[in-house]
């Protein structure tokens, strides 16, 4: 267990490396791109990009400037923004990974718990009203966008209804969870409901398909013969068994999610994280910014990957010798 | 005769399909003594499988209607409450199924899995129940219980994991125990050794009722004979009787149609003309008369089971079955009979 | 490559005119991470024409891969195959495909081995159009023929495979088999998935056919029974190895190898006091279970389960030798001439 769980984080440090060579030769090494002329501004004259190429170490071979940057990056931490002259990177990241942890950890216990709760009752109430309703509801909020839906969160809860039922919400924006937890949770609330909707009915959905393959398996039958309770029976085996592709699944969407992809939910309700981040720099087309990122959301992707092979090793034993 | 330990009246199983309603079990009585073996034979879709999930309630379709009684032990199954039901599958009788393969669950340890067994019907300590499991898993002749113990499913083989169940359907000592082809997913040697631990505990006390498709494994081990035919039974008899005297046309075709291992080689197999019904279409009359050599008129009108000890469903003259069997034999293994299914 | 050609004609001798197929020293091995799984280890044997060679044996025998080995539908790791005087082994794809029609499969599981797709018209026509074999109405002509003699209504040509039973799937695949007019037909298991009462008529028409049609089969089983029913001779497989190889009769009367006798011992026999006045036979059962073919026994490959195995038997593996009556068995110490 041991071995494969440092084998697999050995293959996840080898994809971290090679994403950040390739980020590297996609925004400072593809011809046409002069990161000294975006630096120096529209109409700088050849003396002063020859002085930006310089103090940036721009003109270099190739490789010593993956290495600086990359000394910049991770080991120095003082590469700054092309922009913002003086802004450093790494700060920046590290001021918007709790926003964006906040958000999607609470989105996804949401979504985890009501994904498990409305597929294993739909799969249980198969053939009964209750099965269509609940994959109904499942499928609404998959088709909602997270901007609209956010939006339309937004309207009731800061404007149209604010002044009645919803006086307790907050302005959009972020609170430290070391601040203030109650106002943190506060503040997340909505927002994590917002994120959480869309996954949860995704969730459902597989998971009823998956609960009622298991409980039309022989390994079932079995358990029925041993006169254990249908209740046992559906915890114990039939979703027991299910959870392993849900698992693998849930560890892809919140790496993504942790990576960045939760721009939306964070733009539409202010939260300054990483996708929000992302989406300025790309903005501004500013590199180090875009770089940093990048790898940051490459880091939390490939590591989840690796979290949920473990995890999925110690929840499926066929696969430990695999 | 003893007081029978198991005791099935008029037993109906039918599905509800988009196409109507299938009869898959059609009025089948038997009973099971206590310490007997009981052998059930038949091809695919007489019945014999669904039937005895009849029994221990484990249809869960909610298309599937079940009628008729089951008696166990003077209490009929089919009218107990879940709860009542539940104590008597895994601790009174046991069941065990085809393919070991995918009969455990693959996530659990296999002694976790007989532990939860004992723990379902006992109170006992998790300790308790896990050394329980280890006599078990070594009663059953796998080497090395206590480590294997611990071992997951998939890291036994075939063989090995179906000694695993059967050693959880041991696990508190059912009166009965069915066993669902239990050999036929694997090799003849382990066949082999699994028979004689079916033998084994058979020996120490609980009735068996074997469902095979296997003439060869119900001639070895079977006390009784059941011969299924379309959800119906076509033949029932101590072993003897129906081995050697068979008086239904199709326990003959099931007998000849074997190439043994011992005995006169052939050219040609004896055989029986077209293909097992399939529970959609059985025909009002007697179930095997499309297939029959020596069908006639009466045939159109159902046959009960009936006779003494040995019982078979036929019209023919009770009498002079041996000679019948023969002129059916010689017409049965002509090259110019009509022997493919393609015809039907 | 004409040069080839003629060294390759020139080079292939036929010594024994009657045997069809030859096998030398087949073997086919896979690699398992660091180690070797040895699925054919060293296997020879000869199928003559006009008979059916049974090749029997437990599940993980290699039964299969030899059978496949046998026609090439597996690249051998090791060792060669002549059929009708031409070593099959080597060949190119190219150089296979005119030799291809003369040996077909037919396989186990009939519902997996037809495209579900298509219909059983277009099945049986394919390997026709494939073989270049005439018009389409020759072809149709071909098919409609192929129907009939494997026992099936010209109605069903245009019926899918599901609409099928078991047996008359199987027929399917064996129609499929004989559209090219092969010499040599390898049977896998090609009666184990169907019903008893279906089994005794594929069989039958597996006897008709090569009655009619001078086929050659191999025909492989785990079924003794099926085995001894279809077979002129048979060779028993353990562990990737033949361990006996004899005439069926003399096989079942009087087992050579150990594991043959345990194996035959452990078929249930129906009594059905036919069988009297014989001895009852001895009952062999064997304790233990096959061995990992990955970590396969030194010396004789039986030798952990055999109940007669002493001290030569871990340290030098018995090669198939031909007795004195006869057959052929790899054993130190068999229990018969």
């Amino acid at each position: 267990m041991l071995s494969f769980a440092l084998k697999r984080f050995g293959s996840a440090l080898l994809v971290m490396f090679a994403i950040s060579v390739l980020v590297f030769l996609i925004f400072f090494a593809t011809p046409g791109v002069d990161p000294a002329a975006r630096i120096a501004g529209r109409n700088a004259d050849p003396a002063t990009l020859a002085q930006v190429r310089h103090s940036f170490g721009l003109d270099r071979p190739m490789p010593i400037r993956y290495l600086l940057m990359m000394r910049h990056l991770l080991i120095d931490r003082d590469l700054e923004s092309f922009v913002n002259r003086g802004s450093r990177v790494i700060p920046q990241i590290v001021q918007a990974t709790p926003v964006t942890l906040s958000l999607v950890i609470g989105a996804a216990l949401i979504w985890m718990t009501a994904g498990i709760l409305m597929g294993t009752a739909a799969a249980t109430l198969r053939g009964k009203a209750a099965d269509p309703l609940i994959m109904l509801v499942g499928v609404v909020g998959v088709s909602l966008p997270a901007y609209w839906l956010g939006e339309v969160v937004n309207l009731i809860t800061q404007k149209q209804l604010h002044s009645s039922v919803f006086s307790w919400v907050p302005p959009p924006g972020y609170v430290g969870l070391s601040q203030d937890p109650g106002q943190w949770a506060l503040h997340m609330l909505f927002p994590w409901l917002t994120l959480a909707l869309l996954y949860a009915g995704i969730y459902a959905r597989l998971l009823r398909g998956e609960v009622i393959t298991a409980l039309n398996e022989d390994y079932v039958r079995t358990a029925r013969a041993k006169g254990l309770s249908e209740r046992r029976i559906l915890i114990r085996h039939a979703l027991r068994c299910s959870l392993i592709p849900i698992v693998s699944l849930f560890g892809l969407d919140f790496g993504a999610l942790v990576g960045g992809a939760a721009l939306l939910t964070e733009v539409v309700f202010g939260l300054p994280g990483i996708g929000k981040l992302t989406y300025d720099a790309l903005q501004n087309l500013d590199l180090p910014v875009i770089m940093g990122t990048v790898l940051y959301a490459a880091f939390f992707v490939v590591l989840a990957n690796a979290l949920v092979d473990i995890l999925y090793a110690r929840l499926d034993p066929r696969a430990r010798h695999a | 005769m003893p007081e029978p330990l198991l005791d099935v009246r008029d037993l109906r199983v039918s599905f509800r399909t988009r196409t109507g309603a299938v009869t898959a079990v059609d009025g089948l009585s038997f009973s099971v003594a206590p310490g007997e073996v009981l052998g059930v034979v038949g091809e695919s879709g007489s019945g014999k499988s669904v039937s005895m999930l009849a029994v221990l309630r484990l249809l869960t379709n909610p298309n599937v209607t079940v009628s008729g009684e089951v008696l166990f032990r003077g209490r009929d199954l089919l009218a107990l409450p879940d709860k009542e039901m539940r104590a008597i599958r895994g601790r009174e009788i046991a069941m065990v199924f085809q393919d070991p393969m995918t009969a455990l669950t693959p996530v659990y340890t296999v002694g976790w899995q007989i532990a939860e067994q004992i723990r379902a019907h006992e109170q006992v300590s998790r300790k308790k129940a896990q050394a329980r499991a280890v006599q078990l898993l070594s009663d059953v002749g796998i080497p090395d219980a206590a480590s294997r113990v611990n071992a997951y499913p998939h890291e036994f083989s075939g063989g090995m994991r179906q000694r695993a169940v059967i050693a959880m359907a041991l696990s508190c000592s059912p009166a009965l125990l069915i066993a669902d082809e239990p050999t036929t997913a694997l090799d003849v040697t382990v066949q082999a050794q699994i028979l004689d631990l079916i033998r084994e505990l058979n020996g120490l006390g609980s009735a068996v009722v074997l469902i095979t498709h296997d003439m060869g494994v119900v001639s070895q081990i079977a006390d009784r004979v059941l011969v299924m035919y379309g959800g119906r039974a076509a033949e029932e008899g101590p072993r003897r009787a129906v081995f050697h005297g068979p008086r239904h046309p199709y326990t003959w075709g099931l007998l000849d149609s074997v190439p043994r291992v011992g005995g006169a080689r052939l050219r040609r197999l004896p055989t029986i003309a077209g293909m097992p019904v399939s529970p959609g279409n059985i025909p009002e009359g007697c179930a095997f008369a499309p297939r029959c050599r020596l069908r006639h008129d009466r045939c159109e009108e159902r046959p009960a089971l009936s006779g003494d000890t040995h019982l078979d469903a036929c019209w023919l003259p009770p009498d002079d079955r041996a000679a019948l069997r023969l002129t059916a034999r010689s017409s049965a293994s002509a090259a110019t009979d009509m022997d493919t299914e393609a015809a039907s | 490559m004409t040069t080839q050609d003629i060294v390759a004609v020139e080079g292939s001798t036929r010594p024994d005119a009657d045997v069809l197929l030859r096998a030398t020293d087949v073997t086919k091995t896979y690699p398992m991470g660091r180690k070797v799984l040895r699925a054919v280890d060293g296997v020879s044997l000869e199928v003559r024409t006009g008979e059916t060679l049974g090749i029997v044996g437990e599940s993980g025998c290699g039964k299969s891969t030899l059978g496949r080995c046998l026609v090439r539908l597996t690249e051998l790791s090791g060792g060669r195959v002549e059929f009708d005087g031409q070593d099959i082994s080597t060949l190119s794809a190219r150089r296979l495909r005119p030799v291809r029609p003369g040996m077909q499969l037919v396989f186990q599981d009939p519902q997996a081995s037809l495209n579900p797709r298509r219909r059983a018209g277009d099945i049986v026509a394919e390997p026709l159009l494939v073989h270049r074999y005439g018009d389409a109405a020759a072809v149709r002509r071909r098919v409609a023929e192929l129907f009939d003699v494997v026992g099936l209504a010209s109605a069903h040509l245009d019926r899918y495979p599901h609409e099928f039973s078991g047996g008359q799937r199987q027929r399917i695949g064996i129609a499929r088999a004989l559209a090219t007019d092969p010499k040599l037909i390898v049977a896998d298991e090609p009666v184990s998935a169907l019903d008893v009462s279906i089994q005794a008529q594929v069989l039958n028409l597996f006897a008709d056919l090569q009655e009619e049609f001078a086929l050659t089969y191999v025909f492989i089983a785990h079924d003794l029974g099926v085995v001894r029913h279809v077979s002129d001779r048979i060779a028993v497989m353990y562990l990737g190895e033949i361990v006996e190889l004899a005439d069926t009769e003399a096989l079942y009367e009087d087992p050579a190898h150990p594991y043959t006798q345990a194996l035959l011992s452990a078929v249930p026999d129906i009594d059905d006091g036919t069988l009297t006045d014989e001895v009852p036979r001895e009952r062999i059962i064997l304790t233990g279970e096959v061995p990992n073919p990955v970590d396969k026994p030194t010396g004789c490959p039986f030798r952990t389960r055999c109940p007669y195995a002493r001290e030569r038997c871990a340290l030098e593996r018995p090669r198939l030798a031909p007795t004195a009556s006869g057959r052929h068995t790899a054993c130190h110490y068999p229990l018969t001439g």
